[in-house]
């Protein structure tokens, strides 16, 4: 039976949203929520690659291009996790089990875990650029013999806003994973850590010569975060980002998410830092 | 009779410090242990002292009436704690509590000052090491106030 790769990769329109039914919606913080979503037009799965998004059409609202925040190896099941901001995201908040959701993609470059075997992988996260970043986890954490030191890195505005919290707690309980959370503000009964999350960096357990960081976050947290990586001695070209912008088509037709030479929608979202270094600081992009 | 001469040498604030400011510091530096709950100092008294931490964490906090304790930034293992023993009137501007067992070495505010005062080139080497420390500080704290995960960032 033909995914929805598939058919994108074999001609079927990619301007044409696939029906997609509501199979449940957690309220993860209290402006961030999951939703889990099952294919109803009668394919059996959805495969994509960790760091790829897919354009959600809220019928009657609009379409946004959301990350994939689920497990690759799950196709069964399409997971999105997103802010409620806008029209759209509010719409989709109150969608219900059952409702239906128009989905198109997946879209984009994907993280490099397959490239990255043998390296050590530091996956630094911001807000809710955990999102995008937890198929990469699930991918390596899978084939967790493969790589050297896993270390996730994250940081949050306040102990309220952490994202996946349980998920995190486990993962912190592995002995083969290295998990270091940070918040902005604290009050004094937290007992966690307190600071930017490129604080961490410095101190966290990676040999930087045989390192792949993977970056995710607002962007102005990624430029410092690049530095502080740069500072530890990771090269450029093993700096991996997922940029953001306004993105429209999701196949590098209408232009609005140009970036430079590039489309985040076809050429990105995830990119590798050395080919967009002279970008990433130009205001008039 | 042992002294803290390799602990210093071996902390990363002091790293690569000349054995003879080493031989200096040492004189004015202390063993100290907090447990969890315990404060290292508290906004407004004398700065006498600052803290090379070796285990633990500590949190730097500020008190509000209305909003109680709110923690500004954590401090663990490989840090400093305190830079108001360099800058008169040397009174402490923030709290200081243990999170958890924290073991640290003191270093006599008075005692390094003098010293600093008699060997600039001491002071000089200190100097650049809290700037950087201060600069990163500085850093974070920007990045802090932009609130970068907020709704408007």
């Amino acid at each position: 039976m033909a995914t929805m790769l598939e058919r994108q990769n074999h001609s079927a329109d990619p301007m044409m949203p696939a029906p997609f039914r509501v199979q449940r919606l957690r309220q993860d913080t209290y402006d961030t929520f999951t939703l889990e979503l099952q294919p109803a037009n009668g394919l059996s799965e959805f495969a994509f690659a960790a760091g790829q998004f897919n354009m959600l059409y809220v019928f009657g609202a609009g379409e946004v291009p959301i990350s994939i925040s689920g497990d690759p190896a799950k196709s069964q099941t399409l997971v999105h996790t997103t802010r409620a901001v806008g029209v759209v995201t509010k719409a989709m908040r109150k969608l219900q089990r059952g409702e239906m959701l128009g989905v198109r993609g997946p879209f984009g470059t994907h993280w490099p875990v397959a490239e990255a075997l043998g390296s050590d992988i530091v996956i630094v996260a911001g807000g809710i650029g955990l999102a995008p970043l937890r198929p990469a986890l699930y991918a390596l954490l899978a084939r967790r013999e493969k790589y050297g030191k896993v270390v996730l890195l994250y940081g949050a505005r306040t102990p309220e806003d952490i994202l996946y919290r349980r998920e995190l707690e486990r993962w912190r309980a592995r002995l083969d994973l290295e998990v270091y959370v940070t918040v902005d503000r604290a009050a004094g009964n937290w007992r966690g850590n307190v600071g930017v999350v490129t604080t961490l960096i410095p101190k966290a357990p990676f040999d930087p010569r045989n390192a792949v960081a993977m970056v995710c976050g607002p962007e102005i947290m990624m430029r410092f975060t690049v530095l502080e990586l740069q500072k530890r001695g990771v090269p450029a070209e093993n700096i991996f980002l997922s940029m953001e912008r306004n993105m429209k088509c999701a196949v590098g037709f209408c232009g609005h998410c140009q970036f430079g030479p590039a489309f985040i929608c076809k050429d990105g979202p995830v990119f590798r830092y050395d080919r967009i270094k002279d970008l990433f600081t130009k205001r008039e992009i | 009779m042992e002294t803290l001469e390799p602990i210093l040498a071996e902390h990363p604030f002091l790293q690569g410090l000349e054995a003879s400011h080493l031989h200096l510091i040492v004189g004015c530096a202390s063993n100290v242990r907090f447990d969890a709950g315990q404060f290292l100092c508290r906004e407004g008294e004398e700065a006498d002292q600052f803290y090379i931490i070796r285990h633990g964490k500590v949190a730097v906090e500020i008190f509000g009436a209305q909003k109680g304790p709110i923690t500004i930034q954590t401090i663990g293992e490989g840090e400093i704690l305190g830079w108001s023993w360099l800058i008169p009137p040397y009174h402490w501007h923030f709290d200081a509590r243990a999170i958890e067992l924290t073991r640290a070495i003191a270093l006599d505010g008075k005692c390094l000052r003098t010293k600093c005062e008699n060997d600039h080139d001491l002071g000089y080497e200190l100097l650049k090491r809290f700037s950087n420390v201060m600069e990163q500080r500085l850093e974070a704290t920007r990045l802090q106030l932009l609130d970068v995960y907020g709704n408007n960032a």
